[in-house]
């Protein structure tokens, strides 16, 4: 029985066609995965299942039956749902008020609705309480009521748009759990992600989409992830070469007992000591809300410590405002490119300006220069491959990856010393990742110190020299990426184990970071 | 790459064409509802546009609501919202007023200090609300709104004859300024006088278009207005930044007097223009911020301020015009905001369909066709 078919869909904007003949069969009581870049068409086809946008061809099936939506009202009132990747919640309201928003009609405002969200998360053990206010939930508990939200509406077919782009493996193993309980139920969930372990390990069909349409499916038991990714770029991968270490003994920054405490009193980051020599990549791994944004903030300038001493190369730079550290070759690849590395309704050159509004070649004293700024501009925008039509149209027009490509091949332009990179490849399609990781392999060869922070594990033990494990605000853990698997990381992520970690099989004296360092995993995963 | 940029200049006026034609298509439906030709009203008024010392009037006028927009717009391009300009600039004329009526030196030094005393009124004015604002944490919109209060009563105080008041029968006045101090007007012969400081309001609005667009100061202005979280990790100190753009915004709100204070009335008395600084918010709206949109705007303005009276000889109501000002803020607020979100979503499907026809910077680029949606 087929819970939703998709067939022949086509949708064309002026100039464009974002979907062409798409099929997708989704069977009922199954996960089916959608896979593929960022604008392959993903949302295009999910805005059109849910209503949102209208195909100009093809047609609708749900439950066997041929239907038209003409605005999401109409997708839930056939049983489709969906939990948006950026979650639609109020903070200052309780769980219960924040499903009930908008469904006022179905069971009310008081103990009925209560009565049903108890019942559904018993159900689909998804243990929510409702009672507890939205600020007080961690990501995973919002993502889970953003899910009960949608079920709570009577969905019975539920899209999931990248929902574990924002959780750690321990919680994404949760989340599974939570689908496979729906699928038991008789439910349908339509998964979309470009992270192709996960797709695999959870899906039972997937439906990959290149350029707009689909081109080819595939189950998960017969195919491996590096088949699934060269459908997905539609051309075989390139392999990874080995890059030797680069390591130097001349340190770049130094970081010393850094201690900074939330207004309360308690310790956002505590006793966190490191030093990065040129040349070297420092991976952090954990669990976010960990005091990775604190880490960052402090390192930058947008923070100041309470303690502690950060030093670039010779001077003590902890005092510095954050301009003075830009100047002074600190590079910053922010975790929320939205929020703190773009102005969205800018043009692509004054965001070239941005951050570095004070050097060449953007500015001559007090000065802009946008000639030059222009000029150097359409340099980034070839040399780091970023498409687009010109460098006047805003940031916002962009992709997520021409984004932070942009983001980029700006700092890298400043030549800097120390790199922040956070998140550097999140939400970034397969293709751009390979390039910002080719780039900052090039920069770390040329003596770049990077602090790589980082949701994506592979990517961590890819490119690290070192890691360091935090939690709860503490450097608690070490390892050695030559060794480590995701999975030992992700225990001491949940602050299960301490000290120098070692991997099972190999067990040797704590890694000495001038060592010559592996190779970086294959990054296709 | 032209494409672009007509689109932006379409954008830019797209907005105010479509606030100016809803808020006329109200103002007529008011008219009808009251029983009045809905078109004879915006007839006479544009027919008083074209007297020369109506014209003179409007100029007047509009020189004054130009300065006072651009205060209100220096906040606006941070995301502050200096309500206080109403206040800062009376208590800057009327200082200026004080000092122009007691000190005596020769001209060349004469104005430049009643400009002086002037900017630094009104930058001390709305920089108690910038302190506030960066210490305390206090909104600036409150801040400002209290301290037009309490300029009220401050003039009020100055204007006691034991302070610096001096009495003209009923009115209350700051005294004749002295001769040195006054700015003589461009003389359009039988049209009337144009006040000389017209000219300082042009220079303003030259001056605010090169310090926002080029210089770093400017940048920084507009990156903390646009997304202060990305303008605080470029590097900008956002409670300087505040501060500083409260105090800008002052400094010019205090000069926003000055055309009729040096050009005419050569004191600060009771029949003083009064409401400029509110007036100023819908015109800075109206004008986007910008300065040629703003001298639009003002100008708007004032031609339906000075048109309007006519319209009492002919059996309407002047208040026509206040209904039409306050239709034209609210339309534009709606029509902007429509027209912003248009114009994102446009560009986003023209840079798609620019991507997809392989037009991408960069020529010899040969992955284009990666992008494209088929």
């Amino acid at each position: 029985m087929t819970a939703v078919e998709l067939a022949g869909i086509t949708k064309r904007f002026p100039g464009v066609v974002a979907n062409h003949d798409i099929h997708l069969t989704v069977r009922k009581g199954t996960v089916h995965a959608l896979v593929g870049e960022n604008g392959a068409g993903k949302s295009t086809l999910m805005k059109i299942l849910y209503g949102m946008q209208k195909p100009d061809e093809g047609t609708i099936a749900v439950h066997g039956e041929q239907v038209s939506f003409s605005s999401p009202a109409d997708a839930i009132a056939r049983g489709i749902g969906m939990v948006h990747q950026h979650f639609m919640l109020a903070d200052n309201l309780t769980v219960l008020e924040n499903v009930v928003l908008g469904s006022e009609k179905l069971h009310g405002i008081g103990g009925k609705a209560r009565r049903r969200i108890q019942e559904l998360s018993e159900r689909y053990g998804l243990g929510v309480r409702p009672d507890l206010l939205m600020e007080e939930l961690g990501v995973a508990a919002r993502q889970r009521v953003e899910i009960l939200k949608v079920l709570y509406r009577g969905a019975t077919t539920l899209i999931l748009d990248e929902p574990t782009a924002v959780l750690v493996p321990q919680e994404v193993d949760a989340l599974f759990d939570n689908l496979r309980e729906l699928k038991a139920e008789g439910l349908s969930v339509i998964f979309i992600s470009h992270k192709l372990g996960e797709v695999l390990s959870v899906a039972d069909e997937i439906t990959v989409i290149r350029r707009g349409t689909t081109v080819g499916t595939a189950v998960p038991a017969e195919t491996t992830p590096r088949q699934l990714a060269e459908l997905m770029v539609g051309s075989e991968l390139p392999t990874p070469e080995t890059a030797e270490s680069t390591v130097t003994d001349r340190p770049v920054i130094t970081v010393d007992k850094l201690r900074l405490a939330a207004p309360g009193g308690k310790a956002l980051l505590d006793d966190i000591t490191f030093t990065i020599h040129a040349g070297e990549v420092l991976g952090i791994a954990g669990v976010e809300g960990n005091g990775q944004t604190e880490l960052v903030d402090a390192l930058i300038g947008l923070r100041h410590a309470d303690s502690g001493v950060i030093r670039l190369a010779d001077e003590e730079i902890t005092a510095w405002p954050t301009r003075k550290r830009r100047e002074q070759g600190i590079g910053y690849i922010p975790e929320d490119r939205h929020r703190h590395g773009l102005l969205l309704e800018a043009p692509l050159w004054e965001n070239r300006i941005l951050g570095h509004v004070t050097e060449k070649p953007n500015a001559k004293g007090v000065w802009l220069d946008p000639k030059a700024a222009q000029e150097d501009t359409r340099r980034i925008v070839t040399e780091y491959d970023v498409r687009t039509p010109g460098i006047d149209v805003t940031a916002a027009s962009l992709s997520g990856g021409n984004q932070q490509k942009l983001i980029v091949g700006r700092e890298m332009s400043h030549k800097p010393r120390f790199l922040i990179a956070a998140h550097p490849t999140r939400g970034v399609d397969v293709g751009a990742q390979a390039a910002i990781w080719d780039h900052i392999r090039e920069a770390r060869r040329e003596g770049l110190a990077v602090l790589l922070i980082s949701a994506d594990l592979d990517e961590l033990i890819g490119l690290s020299d070192t890691l360091r494990v935090i939690y709860d605000g503490k450097l608690v853990a070490d390892a050695d990426p030559a060794t480590i698997t995701p999975e030992e990381l992700g225990t001491a992520m949940t602050g299960a184990a301490e000290g120098h970690l070692e991997h099972d099989e190999t067990p040797e004296t704590p890694a000495d970071p001038s060592e010559p360092a592996q190779s970086p995993e294959d990054e296709a995963r | 790459m032209k494409k672009f940029d007509k689109e932006r200049v379409l954008l830019a006026v797209a907005g105010p064409v479509i606030a100016l034609a809803v808020a006329f298509v109200l103002s007529a439906i008011v008219l009808l509802a009251s029983g009045k030709n809905p078109v004879e009203p915006f007839a006479l008024m544009f027919e008083q546009a074209g007297f020369s010392d109506i014209q003179v009037l409007i100029i007047n006028q509009a020189s004054m609501y130009y300065i006072a927009a651009l205060a209100v717009a220096i906040g606006f391009r941070m995301n502050l919202f200096n309500i206080g300009v109403d206040g800062q600039y009376q208590l800057g004329a009327m200082m200026a007023a004080i000092v122009g009526a007691h000190a005596a030196l020769p001209a060349a030094l004469q104005v430049p200090l009643l400009l002086l005393t002037a900017v630094l009124t009104g930058a001390f004015w709305a920089g108690i609300a910038g302190v506030l604002k960066v210490t305390r944490g206090v909104s600036e919109v409150v801040a400002t709104i209290m301290l037009n209060a309490i300029a009220t009563s401050v003039i009020g105080y100055l204007w006691l004859p034991t302070v610096f008041g001096v009495k003209v029968g009923n009115n209350n006045t700051t005294g004749e300024m002295n001769e040195s101090g006054w700015i003589p007007g461009i003389d359009m012969g039988d049209a009337g006088e144009i006040y000389g400081l017209v000219i300082l309001a042009v220079l303003l609005g030259v001056a605010y278009w090169v310090v926002l667009n080029r210089t770093r100061f400017g940048f920084d202005l507009r990156a903390s207005g646009a997304s202060e979280s990305a303008a605080s990790a470029s590097g900008v100190d956002p409670r300087r930044m505040v501060l500083t753009a409260m105090l800008l915004s002052g400094a010019i709100a205090g000069l926003a007097g000055l055309p009729i204070l040096l050009g005419d009335s050569h004191t600060y008395n009771l029949n003083f223009p009064t409401g400029i600084g509110f007036l100023g918010i819908g015109i800075a709206l109206l004008g986007r911020n910008s300065p040629v949109g703003i001298a639009f705007a003002a100008l708007l303005w004032a031609w339906l301020d000075k048109a309007s009276p006519e319209l009492d000889f002919h059996g309407y109501d002047k208040e026509i015009a206040v209904i039409m000002q306050g239709l034209i803020v609210l339309s534009v607020v709606v029509s902007y905001e429509a027209v912003r979100e248009w114009g994102l979503r446009r560009q986003q499907r023209r840079v798609g369909a620019e991507l997809a026809a392989g037009h991408v910077l960069g020529a010899d680029n040969n992955t284009t066709k990666e992008v494209a949606g088929r």
